[in-house]
């Protein structure tokens, strides 16, 4: 690595770093209450002793089961939908205006419905997970089989493709970004509904752990908690960036020499 | 008689030599196949493109056609390939009413249509034929592309995806092949190399041959016969008997103006 390298990268990092500095130093001289803000440093020491009595880890590994099983469900059905009413007209004309019009209710309204359905059941949580994560794949499976472009297929035909030949090597990698878009959407999704649901009703997970703490004044798990989330989160997209940039190294703004302005 | 007894009585009949000497998919391929348009129209909407177009194109013949930018061209061929239907009239590869598309026809579209998110070796090999790779590598090399092979389409330039597809159109080896301006993005070099490869292909495997081009010296060039294309009909028929490398003198000449003298 080049020192210009280095100062580049030092760059990025100067403002967070001065930021918990100022913020350490406020919590420490007194300024900033514990109560409301504790310093950074105990935060991290929050994060050691839940660490070594192991909830911390119990209680991110129930969240991320939630939402891995919420994706996946959602995921394949919102995939498989799509699919179907982008290739096959008729599905499209019985299903498509109705999913059209469901995906205009925001899904953690139906949070009491839910309640009221399931209780606080496991089922509830990745109920919900899987409706908010159905929708941003479905609109962008439909989408991006709508718009393969016609005349590769046609190509496809003519050089003697047989129909499942033209959907997996010419529909499925056409719509391919296009369902990527839709995963990386119905990951923030992810999240961002299990973190409600979790706060509204449960008895373990992340959600749970940070209003425990609420109720024992605890600000510093609370923090904790906020910072976990925030890393899945960023785990999650580094994830699908990955994905995508191996599923889609064929395309321009994938490539080697690629202007950075993707 | 029942049908053992005719299947027995057949496989007594001595093999053929030819027969023998060649896979039967090479022979079907390596014989080209005849195109008899009859009165053929085709409107879109209330526009008429062609108009009780008739046309008779023989077993392996190399036939070009020139034609204004919007004359039809490409709807001739998409015609033929059994893409679109016609609006009226009778089109018949090797006798048989075209409905709907056909193994045996193969058409090279006048954009590259390559698949971006497959090598292009991939792209050459579409069909995925046995051996389809060996014979991918060796269309790409003709084509000038060999050390191309494992590149992304989208890092080619144009005439370079030209190149693949024609690539593409040759490995296949079809009955009737229909080029719609394979051509047109090449300098005169590659160009003049492309005409040498397309004629030795060609010259061995004699599938049917429509080429369309706006360069009436390419015409000249590759074609045995040049058909001019105007207000959806032939506007010129012209045999070209050049001898095929010699189509640069006096009488090639003479047949560009008259082919020119009809667009
Ligand atoms: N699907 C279609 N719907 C309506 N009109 C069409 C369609 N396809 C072609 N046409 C019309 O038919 C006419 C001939 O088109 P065609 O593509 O065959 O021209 P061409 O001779 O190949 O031209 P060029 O040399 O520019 O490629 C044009 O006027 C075009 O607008
Ligand atoms: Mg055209």
């Amino acid at each position: 690595m080049t020192l210009n390298k280095i100062l580049d990268k030092a760059l990025t990092w100067l403002v967070p770093v001065a930021i918990l500095v100022l913020w350490e130093v406020s919590a420490r001289s007194g300024i900033l209450a514990a109560r409301l803000l504790p310093a950074p440093s105990s935060v991290a020491l929050a994060f050691i002793a839940t660490l070594r009595d192991g909830s911390l880890w119990a209680n991110t590994l129930i969240s991320g089961e939630r939402a891995l099983k919420g994706l996946a469900i959602g995921g394949i059905l919102g995939f498989l939908l799509g699919m179907l009413n982008g290739l096959w007209p008729p599905a499209e004309k019985l299903l498509d205006s109705s999913m059209q019009m469901l995906r205009n209710v925001p899904h953690l309204a139906i949070i009491p419905l839910v309640i009221l359905w399931f209780g606080i059941d496991e089922a509830a949580k990745i109920f919900l997970v899987t409706i908010g994560v159905l929708f941003p794949i479905y609109l962008n499976t439909y989408h991006g089989v709508r718009t393969v472009d016609r005349g590769l297929i046609e190509m496809g035909r003519v050089y003697g493709l047989k129909p499942t030949a033209l959907l997996w090597r010419i529909i499925l990698p056409g719509a391919l970004p296009s369902i990527l878009v839709g995963l990386r959407y119905a990951l923030g999704i992810m999240w961002l509904t299990l973190i409600v649901a979790e706060t509204i009703s449960a008895s373990s997970g992340l959600g749970y752990m940070t209003m425990n703490a609420r109720e024992f004044m605890q600000t510093d798990i609370v923090l904790l908690g906020i910072i976990v989330y925030a890393l899945l989160g960023k785990l999650a997209d580094v994830a699908t960036r990955w994905i995508e940039k191996r599923a889609l190294a064929w395309h321009p703004s994938y490539q080697e020499n690629a202007g950075a302005a993707i | 008689m029942n049908s053992v007894a005719q299947l027995k009585l057949k496989r007594l009949e001595p093999p053929d030599e030819e027969e023998f000497a060649t896979p039967v998919a090479e022979r079907e391929s390596a014989l080209g196949l005849p195109v008899t348009l009859n009165k053929i129209s085709k409107r879109f909407g209330g526009r008429s493109v062609l108009n009780t177009l008739s046309l008779s194109i023989e077993a392996s013949e190399f036939v070009a056609v020139v034609g204004r930018s919007g004359c039809g061209k490409t709807t001739l061929l998409r015609l033929i390939t059994g893409l679109d239907p016609v609006s009226d009239g009778h089109l018949a590869i090797a006798g048989d009413e075209v409905r709907g598309l056909q193994g045996r026809v193969r058409l090279l579209f006048q954009d590259a249509r390559l698949l971006m998110w497959q090598r292009v070796l991939n792209n050459v090999g579409i069909s995925r034929d046995t051996g389809w790779r060996e014979t991918a590598k060796q269309a790409l090399q003709d084509v000038g592309l060999a050390d191309r092979a494992q590149d992304w389409p989208a890092v080619l330039s144009g005439g370079q995806k030209q190149r693949v597809a024609l690539a593409r159109a040759l490995v296949s080896r079809p009955g009737v092949l229909l080029l719609d301006e394979p051509f047109g993005a090449l300098d005169a070099l590659t160009r003049a190399e492309m005409h040498e490869l397309l004629i030795r292909i060609w010259s061995a495997h004699r599938f049917t041959t429509i080429l369309i081009t706006h360069d009436v010296a390419e015409a000249v060039t590759l074609a045995d016969r040049i058909i001019v294309l105007r207000d959806g009909n032939v506007a010129l028929d012209q045999k070209v008997d050049l001898p095929r490398h010699r189509r640069s003198g006096a009488e090639a000449a003479r047949l560009q103006n008259i082919v020119l003298g009809h667009v």
